[in-house]
């Protein structure tokens, strides 16, 4: 066994309960350390990528108990993209954080690190019940992250976030009595085996589970008739925690890529089909999102709805369940997360400058570094909306090649290209409105520091970066892709120690 | 027993749904509490009831309940326990900041 696989979760869990130890030592000490820690994660993750890469699933048997029994950690391509992706926005995050933002309220570098806790385990976990577990973690960490700094619109976005989510976990608790009780197991490569052998009085309570998952995993992605918490608790957040929940989201994605991929959707049973359910409600969310945006008065709320065209994206392209659009599905995912959290970051550069203005699109003062701040906006909004030479147009296309072969291509293409030219006219008209139509009068004198500019210009520089690499990068998510298809791959990884040294007496008859 | 025991989750979960609808931070976080309670008894039940018997795997005992969602129940009462003390202490916070107990902020009766 790998011992790292288990890293990305110890390492910030301990971390974690250290600062919370050391809390009443300074606050230079807890800032090393966070920030230590975090950077640990990227050359782990990197390790462990390169471990995935060979196409074999790792398996970590916690406490080596036997398979089905045991707790599983899995790490498999997909897992290790997503970590290497969490390690690189937090780290972006926290160095940005450092800046002033983690001392407007106590405990910022200890919730910090649980939620990565949270993440990071969600994306290597096996199994149904800790893959709530590490949801509730993650949920509870970005309860506290939300109010971060205080303030009535942080208070009332968080009141929504946290009653939606706790009504969520209510639901994901039930569809997970459900497919205990129909198939007596949570592991999920053991699931994927009961649901093919499923009898035809279960396997409808099978489908509701299933149903009942997609609409948690919904909620936490913010896909259409869930989704309307996203705006107002992300344009209210503190910058750099806005940037870290970016990833937030993609978490929703990653439950449904992992769980409906490998257990609901089994050919044999003809059941539901993702694109049947997804692909409208994804389409529709794309549509919601660009109207938010375009209807939005501050930067902050149109960059919120940007990540709500983003989710939709992502799904629409998810629900169509080829290789190509499962591989196009996932370089949109590290292209939107990356440059989403820079573009949060870049909005409260921008908001910082503007006076009382903050990031509002009304006529103000200029901002003080009008040749940086435009230059980095002008940048990202030619990324985010998908126009070449950048990561966004790569990733587009990708998409829309990947839809011709579906029965859907019209709305696929129609929806996705009209939205990429709302969204160019929504961008080109907040620039315009802040770094254009300005007074006469300086801008407040407080200059970027190196750090913040580092950690904003680093996100969105990983634009180029996945178009120079971008080969390289399809490359990946195409074996990616392959091998979440491949479900028996998977299954006989986890499977394989089955019932090996148990005594007979304790072996449970299945 | 079977029907009894549905009878009080389906209660626990109405009563649980309708609190949340109301709007207002205290009536939600009783309906909140309302809803875990009934999905706790719910998981509970995932493993099949059974009377008069310990959840051990001793020779003796023939039938025995399964133990695995007793322990499912035990993590999310501990998990839906600490998640309500926050939802209060938000609400709390709301109720001072927004003046208002309305979950929209919104004033007025």
């Amino acid at each position: 066994m790998n011992h790292w696989i288990v890293a990305p979760v110890l390492l910030p869990l301990v971390t974690g309960a250290l600062l919370l130890v050391l809390e009443s030592s300074g606050l230079t000490a807890k800032r090393t350390l966070s920030v230590a820690s975090t950077v640990a994660l990227i050359p782990v993750a990197l390790g462990l990528m390169n471990v995935a890469a060979t196409g074999e699933q790792q398996i970590y048997y916690l406490g080596d108990w036997p398979a089905p029994f045991v707790i599983v950690l899995v790490l498999d391509r997909l897992s290790a993209l997503m970590l290497l992706l969490t390690s690189v926005l937090a780290s972006a995050s926290l160095f940005y954080a450092v800046g002033g933002d983690d001392t407007r309220g106590s405990d910022f570098h200890a919730l910090f690190q649980f939620q990565l806790l949270g993440v990071n385990g969600a994306f290597l976990t096996g199994d149904l019940f800790n893959l709530f577990v590490f949801f509730e973690i993650l949920l509870i960490a970005s309860y506290c992250l939300i109010v971060h700094g205080g303030g009535s619109a942080r208070i009332r976005a968080a009141l929504h976030f946290v009653v939606l989510n706790l009504v969520g976990s209510s639901v994901f608790l039930i569809a997970l009595g459900t497919v205990y009780g129909t198939l007596g197991t949570l592991n999920m490569a053991d699931l994927a085996v009961k649901v093919a052998t499923a009898d035809a009085d279960s396997i409808g309570l099978v489908k509701v589970a299933g149903l009942m998952l997609l609409v948690v995993f919904g909620l936490k992605a913010a896909l259409l008739p869930l989704g309307f918490w996203l705006p107002a608790a992300y344009r209210s957040a503190t910058a750099s925690v806005a940037c870290l929940f970016a990833i937030m989201t993609k978490v929703g994605v990653y439950a449904v890529l992992r769980v409906h991929i490998l257990i609901f959707i089994d050919p044999a049973h003809g059941a539901f089909s993702l694109e049947t359910w997804l692909l409208p409600l994804a389409l529709t969310t794309i549509v919601l999102g660009t109207i938010g945006a375009m209807a939005a008065s501050e930067l902050r709320a149109t960059v919120s709805y940007l990540v709500v065209v983003s989710v939709g994206t992502l799904l629409a392209a998810l629900s169509l369940l080829t290789r190509d659009a499962l591989s196009a599905a996932l370089y949109y995912l590290i292209h939107s997360t990356l440059v989403t959290g820079g573009l949060f970051l870049l909005c409260d550069l921008i908001g910082r400058q503007r006076g009382t203005v903050q990031a509002r699109l009304d006529q103000s003062q200029a901002v003080y570094q009008p040749l940086l701040l435009g230059s980095l906006f002008f940048f990202a909004a030619i990324s985010v909306s998908g126009l070449p030479p950048l990561s966004g147009f790569v990733a587009k296309l990708s998409i829309l090649q990947a839809a011709q072969a579906s029965t859907a291509v019209v709305w696929v293409w129609g929806v996705i290209l009209i939205s990429g030219l709302f969204v160019i006219v929504t961008l080109s008209r907040a620039g315009s409105a802040i770094f254009w139509r300005t007074e006469d009068t300086e801008g407040e004198a407080r200059p970027v520091r190196g750090r913040e500019a580092l950690a904003t210009g680093g996100l969105l520089a990983c634009a180029i970066l996945l178009m120079v690499f971008g080969a390289s990068t399809l490359d990946y998510t195409r074996a990616t892709a392959e091998q979440l298809l491949q479900r028996s791959g998977y299954i006989d990884a986890v499977l394989a120690n089955e019932s090996v040294g148990v005594p007979a007496s304790m072996r449970i008859p299945r | 027993m079977e029907a009894m025991f549905s009878i009080v989750i389906g209660v626990l979960i109405a009563c649980g749904v309708y609190l949340v609808l109301r709007a207002r931070t205290f009536p939600v976080v009783l309906g909140l509490t309302l809803l875990s309670y009934g999905v706790n008894v719910f998981l509970f039940a995932s493993g099949r009831l059974v009377a008069d018997s310990a959840p051990l795997a001793l020779p003796e005992i023939i039938v025995h309940p399964d133990p695995l969602p007793q322990a499912l129940v035990l993590t999310a009462i501990v998990i839906g326990f600490g998640m309500t003390a926050y939802a209060i202490v938000l609400a709390l916070k709301a109720n001072g900041e927004l003046q208002t107990d309305h979950v929209d902020g919104e004033a007025g009766e």
